[in-house]
């Protein structure tokens, strides 16, 4: 269990957990019950952009989830700012894995799509346009999903939710489907949106270089109860070099925090 | 997302057909191929065979002469030349012809061995099969109640179906979305819904003050449950995550239910609509014939009466034109609403 470390002053958009817990009944005696978050705690800066790596079932997920007010804590609290979260709402934008695009709309009213939702559209049409020409889809404005590719969806799906100029940006596994080349383009994409707009990010992944590469601080978790096993300060100038010594190094001590590197395996005699 | 195959592509072609429903057609259509001299007379040569089967073999049953059925051959005939002499000038003609001269040629040649089977040799018990002479002659001659009878199967047509969808709508949408519409509505749905709504006529008869009232109603009724099911389906089965997103884009009750839930359940309203207008067609037959004293299915009915079994067929094939004119029409208004979906069914 790490410490939970909260400055005194709480800026509009700091992200506070504190001893979160997630209690799944079992459904219709089914295995998918039982705790997934063990009093989780994690103080996210306002502007911070912070990795969550873990293996399958380690509750990153559901975490994330419990931020966006999509499900609520069995016990513990969570706060954006001075704000309890009780409901999702737009200062909490999401982005899964699948782009998850409305089918039935354009590239452009799928960016649109927050402007409607808040009934803000009239006022803030200009956003549209720059946040299409922000990640390059300019001339796809009237295509529609099922012509894009992966990587093209993606950005769309990071567009929309941006457009919403949301407090805290949730990034579940969102490079995850990509192949290897789209996904490091895209993560210079997403590290781009982020200088721009200085949005604090929560990004669950299950790629380490991807997190070393990215976040200003990594979240290890372990499986099950999901519990927060270490966070790990990622103390590297951007862009961070992928070969460097450093991060090989910070690489290594990743693994071995979470089993998996060979020295470890070696000295269990596996 | 298929982003392999995608990413393949060049993105000029991406854009092109993306650009509308229009352009969606132009990868669907067969290459461009030579037209074959016996599909251009196909029409011609069938047409011909049976002007030669009209005037020269000779007819056992007594035909009142009114001379529609060659004219229509000869008409036929003619154009089949004139659209042979000008296709290389018309794209447009030169797919269309292509695409229907066979069928046309052989609906021709139909005509004729009906004629063969009927007029000529009296191979068909009479008045049961006139030849095509006597329905082509009535289809001409009776055209104006025709016409009135159409008009008449239209309208009330149109009335219920609207109705029953309007209402299908609301109580789809409301029994998938809401927890206790559900609850309560489905027993309802499911044990109300697959009565034939002809079966309800009895009733229909006593509660409502005239025909015509309760035959909407018994249309309405025949459209409302497979529509209200398939919306109900559709809505309840939307995604999850579609939900989920839009609710972190700032969606409200309305937004979720008018542009999430309703758009995804689309696809399966649709085959709800096309479900409904097929019993919307047997309601209306059902109901023109025992109640309302109009309509195409009156017109049938009444004609059997008087055994003028021309005018029957002749009714039949206005139907049957009508019917799948109205379905085209459907088809039409899916494939403009469904744009954004991958390999719809083409009519």
């Amino acid at each position: 269990m790490v410490a939970l470390s909260e400055p005194a002053a709480i800026e509009a958009s700091s992200l506070r957990v504190r001893r979160a817990s997630k209690y799944f009944a079992a459904i219709n005696g089914a295995a998918v019950g039982g705790l997934a978050l063990d009093k989780v705690s994690l103080f996210v800066s306002a502007g911070e952009l912070v990795s969550v790596v873990g293996p399958s079932g380690c509750g990153k997920s559901t975490l994330l989830r419990l931020i966006a007010g999509l499900t609520l804590a069995t016990e513990g609290e969570l706060l954006v700012g001075d704000e309890p979260i009780t409901a999702p709402s737009a200062e909490r934008g999401l982005v899964f894995q699948d782009p998850n695009l409305f089918p039935w709309l354009t590239v452009r009213r799928n960016i649109e799509a927050g402007l409607v939702a808040r009934g803000v559209l009239k006022q803030e049409r200009g956003q549209v346009d720059k946040f299409m020409r922000l990640v390059g889809l300019e001339a796809f404005a009237d295509a529609f999903p099922h012509h894009l590719s992966g990587g093209m969806a993606q950005r769309v799906a990071l567009a929309r939710a941006m457009i919403n100029h949301p407090k805290v940006l949730l990034l579940d596994e969102p490079l995850g489907a990509l192949d290897a080349f789209t996904r490091m383009r895209m993560q210079d994409e997403v590290l781009r949106l982020w200088r721009v707009h200085r949005t604090t990010m929560l990004l669950v992944t299950h790629d380490i270089d991807e997190a070393i590469y990215m976040s200003d601080r990594i979240v290890i978790m372990t499986p099950p109860p999901g519990r927060i096993e270490q966070i790990i300060p990622v103390k590297m100038d951007r862009p961070r070099d992928r070969s460097s010594p450093d991060f090989l190094r910070l690489r290594g001590d990743i693994l071995e925090t979470m089993h998996f590197a060979g020295r470890s395996l070696a000295g269990n005699g596996v | 997302m298929s982003a392999s195959v995608e990413e393949l592509r060049p993105q000029t072609a991406i854009l092109s057909r993306a650009q509308g429903p229009g352009e969606e057609t132009a990868y669907v259509s067969p290459p461009v191929v030579r037209s074959r001299p016996q599909t251009l007379l196909a029409v011609p040569v069938g047409a011909c065979i049976a002007l030669a089967i009209h005037f020269l073999v000779p007819k056992r049953e007594v035909v009142p002469p009114t001379h529609y059925y060659p004219l229509i051959l000869s008409v036929m005939l003619g154009l089949g030349v004139l659209g042979a002499a000008l296709h290389p000038f018309f794209a447009g003609l030169r797919k269309w012809m292509r695409q229907m001269c066979p069928i046309l040629g052989v609906a021709t040649v139909t005509a004729a061995v009906w004629e063969l089977a009927t007029s000529c040799f009296g191979l068909l018990p009479l008045p049961y099969f006139p030849g095509p002479e006597g329905v082509f002659g009535s289809l001409v001659s009776d055209r104006s109640l025709l016409f009135d009878s159409t008009w008449h199967s239209l309208v009330l047509l149109i009335s219920g179906y609207a109705l029953g969808v309007a209402i299908a709508l609301i109580t789809g949408v409301t029994i998938g979305w809401f927890a206790h519409a559900r609850y309560w509505g489905m027993p309802l749905l499911k044990i109300v819904g697959p009565i034939p709504a002809t079966a309800w006529i009895p009733l229909a008869m006593v509660l409502s003050p005239s025909a015509l009232f309760s035959a909407i109603g018994l249309i309405a009724l025949a459209v409302w449950f497979p529509v209200t099911m398939l919306t109900a389906s559709g809505i309840s089965n939307t995604r999850a995550s579609y939900l989920d997103v839009a609710r972190t884009l700032g969606a409200g009750q309305a937004y979720l239910i008018f542009r999430v839930a309703i758009p995804a359940a689309l696809p399966n309203i649709f085959i709800g609509l096309f479900m409904g207008l097929g019993t919307s067609f047997l309601t209306l037959v059902v109901a023109e014939t025992v109640g309302v004293k109009s309509g195409l299915g009156w017109y049938v009915s009444w004609a059997q009466g008087w055994a003028e079994y021309g005018k029957v067929y002749g009714a039949l094939i206005i139907m049957a034109a009508f019917f799948s004119t109205i379905m085209t029409v459907l088809f039409k208004v899916r494939d403009r609403v469904l744009v954004w979906q991958k390999g719809v069914i083409k009519w």
